[in-house]
């Protein structure tokens, strides 16, 4: 069915929309770290600044070790997605296939999960991996990020190994392939968009996070990127817009690099055909 | 099943990973938790913490950056957990809690005879929680009218001076004689209108935290309680000498409103000062005023920042001592100016750097005389009463959703509720 001229107008203009309403802050944000104080201060700001300066990324990298601690939220952020993806993609394919009662539970453990905000649990939270000496240490902040994000990634994992047909498992089994075989070759494949969907889900909500890093990390040298940036911050909402701004522009290229590199991955499209419905 | 164990094995390992940190044999390393974030005061902080550790081998101080955002948050669980920075820096309004809760070392009978007297009495009682000191107060700013002063010299009215400050009707009138053709005398930047009506307020004798025989705290809005609240509320809607639009915002949000002759003068604090010289535009000329007094004078609240140890600390006597060092008249001067605020210490007060008429910094500095604690000091319940009832109650009132009885109603009535849970 073609679309008619008039709705396909609509479509772009709201897409359009959509995209400069997703744009407009990251290209003001983008504006801010070149404009010196006196065009901060101006009443009528341009979006192109007048003239423009690096003295705020200067300003950032000398007060602030923000490469060393872009490390350590690409570490800690790297980290959690791979392990979390590991964690979750055999989890996921058992509660897809297997529907026990065991499965379904797990799938209300994964709704329930999502409902204890931040503050409930920081404080058990930090006794528990006080306990385990992982206190002030990437592997504990990698720890709570990955069982943070354990639950969705499992839940969003569970939905795409569902859209793999079974038929075609059994077709595989019926050529000869070993469970193994089957799993590499058939399923592996086609679940990979959704395992790097998940993974960037699992990326960038660790990227960003505040809380647990600045609870947990307490040397100076370990900090992450989202508590470095709040040093530019100070009492009642007062800012060094410039420098914060530089820094939050430079925080944002690597997840938009991450996503660069891998949204290709995320396709769609393969299964078409694949089973006779 | 195997999804735990993998679990637990991903867990042990990464545990195995862990770099531990035990007591060491060599010297004492004291973390010291800054809240300085403008580049002069981290410069300076920095400086004198490297100062130290050069000339005191056996006390060394490892320099950790805190965020005035998320203190709070993030001292709390660090005090539960046992992992508390030693040396602490906050403000004084965010004390009670921790000092009550038993999270801070009792200062007392540690601090040096020298550092004692130098700093007021009613600077102390900042941090006095109980008759014990948590805290040492440091650096503080009163709230300031900041002036076009080009607008106030050519409408010809009377430029108040700390001895003389305008009175709130004073103020009121010149303001509106400031307005018109869109423009505001005043523009008042209510993002956070509870600490700035209330420190104010302190000048038309507002207290509104009445402490009876036991200890316990009533609030109550009496009429000197209402005499800053109506001047702004007045202000916005009946005489509209003040802008309605910036009553959500910050002080930084309001500067280019400022810079563009939008408002006349625009209360903030002292050390905003930092940001109109980096921002104002080249020729913009404008002076720091004393905020209007009322039967009281020019007093008005401050929350000091602080220096407080923690009780879990195990080197407090060293602890102590680098405090001293950081707080030697000298340093304090050092820490005021990058902060661009006043130290609390009667000789740093009395430095010529801090007295020179660049930048105003001596109309700060004649109004330190009238700083008081700011009323909700020591109340237990304060951040709770404030974010739940009275900021809503204030910004409502302001923006002329709700009158003066209603507003007074809820202070009182829907605030001492709250107050009464942690009295019990």
């Amino acid at each position: 069915m073609r679309t008619r001229p008039a709705a396909r107008v609509a479509q772009y203009t709201a897409l359009l929309a959509y995209l400069v309403f997703l744009l407009l802050p990251f290209l003001w944000l983008l504006s801010v770290a070149f404009k010196p104080p006196r065009e901060l201060g101006s009443l009528h700001p341009t979006w192109i600044p007048k003239d423009p300066t690096l003295a705020n990324f200067r300003q950032a990298f000398d007060e602030q070790p923000l490469l060393h601690a872009a490390f350590t939220s690409l570490l800690a952020a790297s980290s959690a997605a791979v392990i979390a993806v590991a964690l979750a993609t055999p989890m996921a394919y058992v509660m897809a296939r297997r529907r026990t009662r065991l499965a379904r539970a797990a799938s209300g453990w994964v709704v329930v999960s999502q409902a204890f905000p931040f503050v409930l649990v920081i404080i058990p939270l930090f006794l528990v991996l006080k306990k385990l000496r992982l206190i002030d240490s990437v592997p504990g902040l990698v720890t709570v990020y990955v069982v943070w994000s354990l639950p969705f990634a499992l839940w969003m994992l569970v939905g795409h190994v569902r859209t793999v047909p079974v038929e075609l498992e059994e077709a595989a089994a019926i050529d000869g392939a070993g469970r193994l075989r089957t799993l590499v070759s058939v399923t592996a494949p086609l679940l990979a968009p959704g395992i790097v969907a998940t993974a960037l889900f699992a990326f960038v909500t660790a990227w960003n996070e505040f809380f647990f890093a600045l609870v947990l990390l307490k040397t100076p040298e370990k900090q992450t990127l989202p508590v470095v940036l709040t040093h530019f911050i100070g009492a009642e909402g007062a800012a060094d817009l410039g420098p914060l701004a530089a820094a939050a522009f430079l925080a944002t290229l690597p997840s938009l690099a991450v996503f660069a590199l891998i949204q290709r991955r995320i396709t769609g499209g393969r299964l078409a055909g694949a089973v006779k419905s | 099943m195997r999804a735990r164990l993998l679990a637990l094995v991903v867990l042990l390992l990464l545990a195995g990973c862990s770099s531990g940190s035990g007591p060491g044999d060599g010297p004492v390393t004291l973390r010291f938790q800054s809240l300085a974030w403008q580049e002069e005061s981290v410069t300076a902080v920095r400086e004198l913490v490297a100062q130290w550790n050069a000339t005191h081998a056996d006390v060394k101080v490892e320099y950790v950056q805190g965020g005035w955002d998320s203190v709070h948050d993030q001292l709390l669980t660090s005090f539960e957990g046992g992992e508390a920075p030693d040396i602490i820096h906050d403000a004084s309004d965010d004390l009670a809690d921790f000092a009550y809760g038993g999270y801070l070392a009792d200062l007392t009978d540690l601090l040096p005879a020298g550092l004692k007297s130098d700093i007021p009495r009613r600077s102390w009682e900042t941090t006095t929680f109980g008759g014990r000191v948590y805290g040492v107060p440091f650096l503080q700013e009163p709230r300031v009218l900041v002036a076009n002063a080009t607008w106030l010299r050519r409408s010809g009215v009377r430029i108040p001076t700390p001895g003389h400050p305008w009175s709130w009707p004073e103020f009121r009138q010149i303001t509106r004689r400031l307005s018109g053709d869109g423009k505001y005398g005043v523009a008042w930047p209510l993002k956070e209108p509870v600490s700035a009506t209330l420190n104010l307020s302190l000048s038309a004798g507002g207290r509104l935290f009445h402490r009876d025989a036991d200890g316990d705290v009533t609030v109550r809005f009496e009429a000197g309680d209402a005499v800053v609240p109506r001047t702004v509320h007045d202000q916005i809607g009946a005489d509209r000498s003040a802008s309605p639009t910036t009553l959500g915002s910050g002080g930084s949000d309001i500067l280019p409103g400022f810079f563009g002759g939008r408002y006349a003068m625009v209360p903030l604090g002292f050390s905003y000062r930092q940001q109109i010289v980096q921002q104002a535009p080249e020729g913009f000329r404008w002076h720091v005023l004393p905020a209007p007094a009322g039967a009281d004078g020019p007093a008005q609240g401050v929350s000091p920042q602080t220096l407080s140890v923690a009780a879990d600390s195990r080197h407090k006597k060293a602890a102590v001592a680098f405090l001293a060092f950081l707080l030697r008249p000298e340093n304090m001067v050092r820490l005021a100016l990058g902060d661009w605020m006043l130290p609390t210490g009667t000789q740093a007060l009395a430095d010529p750097a801090l007295h020179t008429a660049k930048d105003d910094w001596a109309v700060g500095t004649a109004l330190a005389a009238y700083l008081r604690p700011a009323p909700a000091q020591s109340v237990r319940g304060y951040p709770e009463w404030k974010d739940k009832v009275a900021t809503p109650a204030f910004q409502e009132y302001y923006s002329g959703a709700i009158g003066l009885d209603e507003l007074r109603e809820r202070l009182e009535k829907d605030g001492n509720l709250v107050l009464a849970r942690y009295q019990r």
